[in-house]
């Protein structure tokens, strides 16, 4: 699974981190991006949709794998 | 002597956001309204217009094109100063200025700044319930939850801790009495305006390690920012975060006093806090905000004047069943929860990660120190008006 952080919705809601602070990092003012290159580590699926689920901007994708 | 409003008989054609219907008890209103015309109107304040879905209060959230946050308080008068930067930057700001006023404030409201806060912040939550442990009686509101954002940001900026009745009589003053005509509106905020140049001139003579000497030193575009924008920055800071998080605290207290089976889960799921934090922050969002109109258009079929006042009320997107599934059910647990209760776009609370801290503390802390709790008197239980809505006399019947 991979997931995305669209930079240009993001507005540093940090639900994201909160709920999967394994799959994002947050910069100095607070705004999110995807870690390990958007990667999801095994087992770390669930908090990433949780992450999806939970943005209210919208911002955070899950990437289908091809 | 305050605006005389006559009550409200139709709330699709003259609502009125202060109207004592409205702060008691929005939510059927908004229920109405959105199956009936999900843009509401009035001619009161000079025209204004209330959308009640999430789509279109996000919609215009994010459409600052066409509207304007030069002010975001609907009163009688027009802002009394000029765009782009406004009274209070960078909440009164539009874009491109917004940009660089906000980025100036946001280090200091990121998660890593605000966590170093957190024991501060439940030690003087025990402090408050030391003061008032073993009675039978308690004020949610007035004896716990309005004290603590107070304390909190008196520190980060800085401002002397015994100055916290004035600082609520500022909020009160600004946020709450929009319905005052005018001029003295004007001289209240000249009151205001006084006591934070008195601030602001101490620390200019005594630079210290706080938020108001962060901002005299800080610059945007390579500039030391202007003396009236740390001025209006910290009228934001020290105002924005009372009365809103005391509401979200007390309003969580409400509900938790009225549904034991909620109170219980939190004692025996720790695991659901996180998610507690968030449903309660969207089922009793305290916060409606407000842009004007910048120039005469067809708003989806509304005929939207230039300064017609738009009402962004979050709480009622956070209730629409197009977003939420039964959203006026409380779900402690709630796993899809895109809630807006700090608002949406480039003007999302910039003290969010402060806000969420306090309150997940000032509940943590009160559950623990009061285990069980019901509503004293749920008749004695009084709302504020407006555009920040909480509990502002909570008597709760505590079980130590």
């Amino acid at each position: 699974m991979r997931i995305t952080v669209d930079a240009d919705k993001c507005q540093g809601h940090n639900r994201c981190s909160q709920l999967a602070p394994d799959l994002f990092d947050i910069d100095e003012l607070g705004y999110a991006s995807a870690r390990h290159e958007g990667r999801v580590p095994a087992g770390q699926e669930a908090n990433a949709e949780l992450a999806v689920a939970n943005c209210p901007e919208y911002a955070i994708s899950i990437v289908e794998e091809t | 002597m305050a605006t005389v409003h006559p009550p409200v008989s139709d709330w699709q054609n003259d609502f009125d956001h202060t109207d004592p219907v409205y702060a008691a008890d929005p939510f059927p209103i908004w229920d109405e309204l959105r199956a009936q015309c999900p843009i509401a109107h009035t001619d009161r304040y000079g025209g204004a217009w209330l959308p009640v879905t999430h789509d279109t209060v996000a919609a215009i959230a994010h459409d600052t094109d066409r509207f304007t946050s030069q002010s975001i308080l609907v009163t009688e008068g027009r802002p009394l100063a000029p765009a782009p930067v406004g009274i209070a930057p960078p909440i009164s700001s539009d874009p491109p200025f917004h940009h660089g006023a906000r980025r100036v404030i946001l280090p200091a409201f990121a998660p890593q700044a605000i966590a170093p806060l957190e024991p501060f912040t439940r030690a003087y939550c025990h402090e408050l319930l030391d003061a008032v442990e073993g009675k039978d009686v308690i004020d949610g509101a007035a004896d716990y939850a309005q004290h603590i954002p107070t304390r909190v940001i008196a520190k980060m900026l800085g401002f002397p801790p015994e100055d916290a009745d004035t600082f609520r009589m500022f909020v009160h003053d600004g946020l709450e009495r929009v319905d005052l005509p005018v001029e003295e509106r004007i001289t209240n905020f000249a009151k205001l305006d006084q006591y934070i140049g008195v601030q602001i001139d101490d620390h200019v003579a005594n630079p210290r390690d706080d938020l108001t000497t962060y901002l005299l030193e800080a610059e945007m575009d390579g500039h030391r920012l202007e003396r009236d924008h740390v001025g209006g920055t910290v009228v934001l800071l020290l105002l924005a975060g009372i009365d809103t998080t005391w509401s979200a605290i007390g309003a969580s207290l409400w509900h938790l006093a009225q549904n034991p089976a909620d109170l219980q889960r939190l004692h025996d799921e720790p695991e659901v806090w996180p998610f507690a934090i968030e449903e309660l922050l969207r089922a009793y969002a305290p916060v409606t905000m407000a842009r004007l109109v910048k120039e005469d258009m067809d708003y989806e079929g509304c005929p939207m004047k230039a300064n017609d006042w738009v009402l962004l009320p979050f709480p009622a997107a956070n209730r629409d069943p197009s977003e939420f599934d039964r959203p006026d059910e409380v779900i402690l647990d709630r796993a899809v929860n895109r809630h807006s209760a700090f608002g949406l776009g480039i003007h999302r609370c910039a003290g969010s990660n402060l806000a969420r801290m306090e309150l997940r503390v000032a509940l943590e802390v009160f559950v623990e120190r009061v285990p069980a709790f019901n509503l004293a008197d749920p008749a004695a239980v009084r709302w504020s008006g407006g555009q920040v809505r909480g509990p502002r006399e909570l008597p709760l019947a505590a079980h130590w």
